[in-house]
């Protein structure tokens, strides 16, 4: 094959691969714009809602206690360590507090949740429709919207904020802990610091509009992959991997413009 | 309805319950129907033959309202359904059940649970009602003692019988059965034939079979429509189906490979799709 030829076959490839992802955004928008009226009557059956969260709190609970953890401890123990130079260790509070409430609890559980439990929402919902379940209530006259994807969505859109919010507490306590019994720091001095520091409307609030968006998006981006999946195995794996890897990368873009516009307020 | 010169099967004299009439359908550009045609008249079971890949799935997903065809009319028990808003189409669902290829049953809940679904989506019946309802419908399927296993847990046999139980949960008036008797072992094949033809008697039902089993359609069917080429080649009782000299329908209910049905799906000739080497 001449090497014009090799060159013109990877640009049409790049092309169709463009192509495809703009119509995949299409239909994600057309999904939405599907799935939102069915948002309201989902709370007629709470029970429903609650059933979900309660498998996504499951399905997470641990990791972000975990990660929690070792995040507050990791960031005391570097905080610490520049900090000491400029003798300023009495702010490490205050530091963790603002990295974990603004930035990372939001984030790092946005990230986590994603490749736990979104991944796990795609191939529950992509399986139903490989399976006929979804086809098979459509014809019981059930809504499948109503009924599989709109109370798996408000769960995952519920568990975020409330999961960054423990994330931050777990990673506060964590640092606290580092910060006594291995740098041999006050515990007062800690608690002071960080109670003078944070606002509550700057820097809490801020941190909990990040976790809204970033629950909204990734429940989102997780319903739309499952109920977009080929109805095949392979479909539904591919669609899994594509619910870990976009939902990542829009929290992450979505995080850089939201802090762009939350300092410039400040 | 001024219908009569129409095939009217055997001079029944009521209104047929479903009537399918001049519709075309294809997707992805590849014709599936053209003037497909064909009438269900109420409590009798009418069996829809056809190859693989014939349209068999695709006529009930017409018929159910889950495809909306490119021409012509499906009316189901007076309704237009192609043009029900989704509201009228999920109340018209209601009366009817569906049996899928696949079962379709749901995971996540038990057997017992699975039956129990589409009563407690569609009524508030009190929980005992439920129960006797759930339970009666079980005993007709003979999985009573099964209603606490999971659907993973269920042969490929039972899952069809659960399946059944569930599409007949609400007393439709219509049930659609895609490939029943596929992948079953000659009892519960047996099993299967009785349970519809029972159904459609004793429950006043009617039932729309669509299969490839020649033997299982010609026990079971009062009216037999053969599919081919995206139409109905031939229509018919199991009898005159048996008996006819046109060589395409005796070749499919003999089971013959060489005839005028085409065994292949469409392609371009042969050796030069061997000689051209690098294209798949
Ligand atoms: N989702 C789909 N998208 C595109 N084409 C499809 C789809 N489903 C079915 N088809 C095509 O429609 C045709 C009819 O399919 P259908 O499933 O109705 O066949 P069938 O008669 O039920 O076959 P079988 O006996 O194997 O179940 C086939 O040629 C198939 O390629
Ligand atoms: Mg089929």
């Amino acid at each position: 094959m001449n090497p014009l030829a090799g060159i013109g076959g990877a640009v049409g490839a790049l092309g169709r691969r463009a192509l495809a992802g703009i119509a995949r955004l299409g239909r994600a928008t057309l999904f939405i714009a599907r799935l939102v009226p069915s948002l309201g009557g989902a709370w007629k059956r709470a029970r429903l809602i609650v059933q979900q969260l309660y498998m996504t709190g499951v399905l997470t609970f641990v990791i972000i206690l975990v990660s929690g953890a070792f995040v507050g401890m990791i960031l005391a123990l570097q905080g610490y360590n520049t900090l000491v130079r400029y003798d300023a260790q009495s702010s490490l509070g205050l530091l963790v507090a603002l990295a974990l409430t603004r930035e990372l609890g939001p984030v790092l559980t946005a990230l986590l949740f994603a490749g736990r439990a979104g991944s796990a929402l795609t191939a529950e919902i992509g399986l139903m429709k490989a399976t006929e379940q979804l086809a098979g209530m459509e014809m019981m006259a059930v809504d499948p919207l109503l009924r599989v994807v709109a109370p798996r969505f408000w769960a995952g859109w519920i568990a975020v904020p409330l999961l960054a919010m423990i994330f931050t507490a777990v990673g506060i306590i964590g640092a606290y802990v580092v910060a006594v019994a291995v740098l041999g720091l006050d515990g007062g001095v800690f608690w002071s610091q960080m109670q003078a520091g944070v606002s509550v409307t700057n820097d809490v609030i801020g941190g909990l509009i990040k976790s809204v968006v970033f629950g909204f998006v990734i429940s989102w981006i997780a319903v739309f992959e499952g109920y977009d999946a080929k109805p095949t195995s392979e479909g539904v794996s591919r669609a899994t991997t594509r619910t870990v890897v976009s939902s990542s990368l829009a929290v992450l873009g979505l995080d850089f413009i939201m802090t762009a516009f939350m300092l410039r307020g400040l | 309805m001024g219908r009569r010169g129409q095939e009217e099967a055997h001079g029944v004299d009521r209104e047929p319950l479903i009537t399918v009439r001049d519709v075309a359908f294809s997707r992805d550009g590849r014709a599936i129907f053209h003037d497909l045609d064909l009438t269900v008249m109420p409590g009798r079971v009418t069996v829809v033959m056809g190859g693989s890949g014939a349209g068999k799935t695709t006529l009930l997903s017409l018929i159910g309202g889950r495809l909306v065809p490119d021409a012509g009319e499906i009316r189901v028990a007076g309704e237009n359904v192609p043009a029900l808003s989704r509201r009228q189409l999920f109340a018209l669902r209601r009366r009817m059940g569906m049996l899928f290829q696949s079962s379709a049953l749901l995971t996540d809940l038990d057997v017992y649970e699975n039956v129990a679904f589409p009563m407690r989506e569609h009524t508030r019946l009190p929980e005992r009602l439920i129960r006797d309802l759930v339970l009666m419908k079980l005993e007709l399927v003979g999985l009573r003692g099964a209603r606490r296993l999971y659907p993973a847990e269920l042969s490929g046999g039972m899952a069809r019988r659960v399946a059944l139980a569930r599409a007949i949960a609400l007393d439709p008036l219509m049930v659609m059965y895609d490939e029943p008797f596929t992948g079953l072992d000659p009892i519960s094949m047996g099993v299967i034939v009785k349970l519809i033809r029972d159904l459609n008697d004793a429950l006043g039902m009617t039932s729309i079979i669509v299969t490839h089993d020649v033997a299982e359609a010609c026990s079971i069917a009062d009216d037999i429509y053969l599919l081919d080429n995206g139409r109905v080649s031939a229509h018919g009782t199991p009898a005159e189906m048996q008996k006819t000299t046109e060589p395409a329908v005796r070749q499919f209910m003999a089971g013959l490979p060489d005839g005028p049905v085409a065994f292949h799906y469409p392609a371009r000739d042969y050796l030069a799709d061997l000689q051209s080497a690098g294209h798949a």
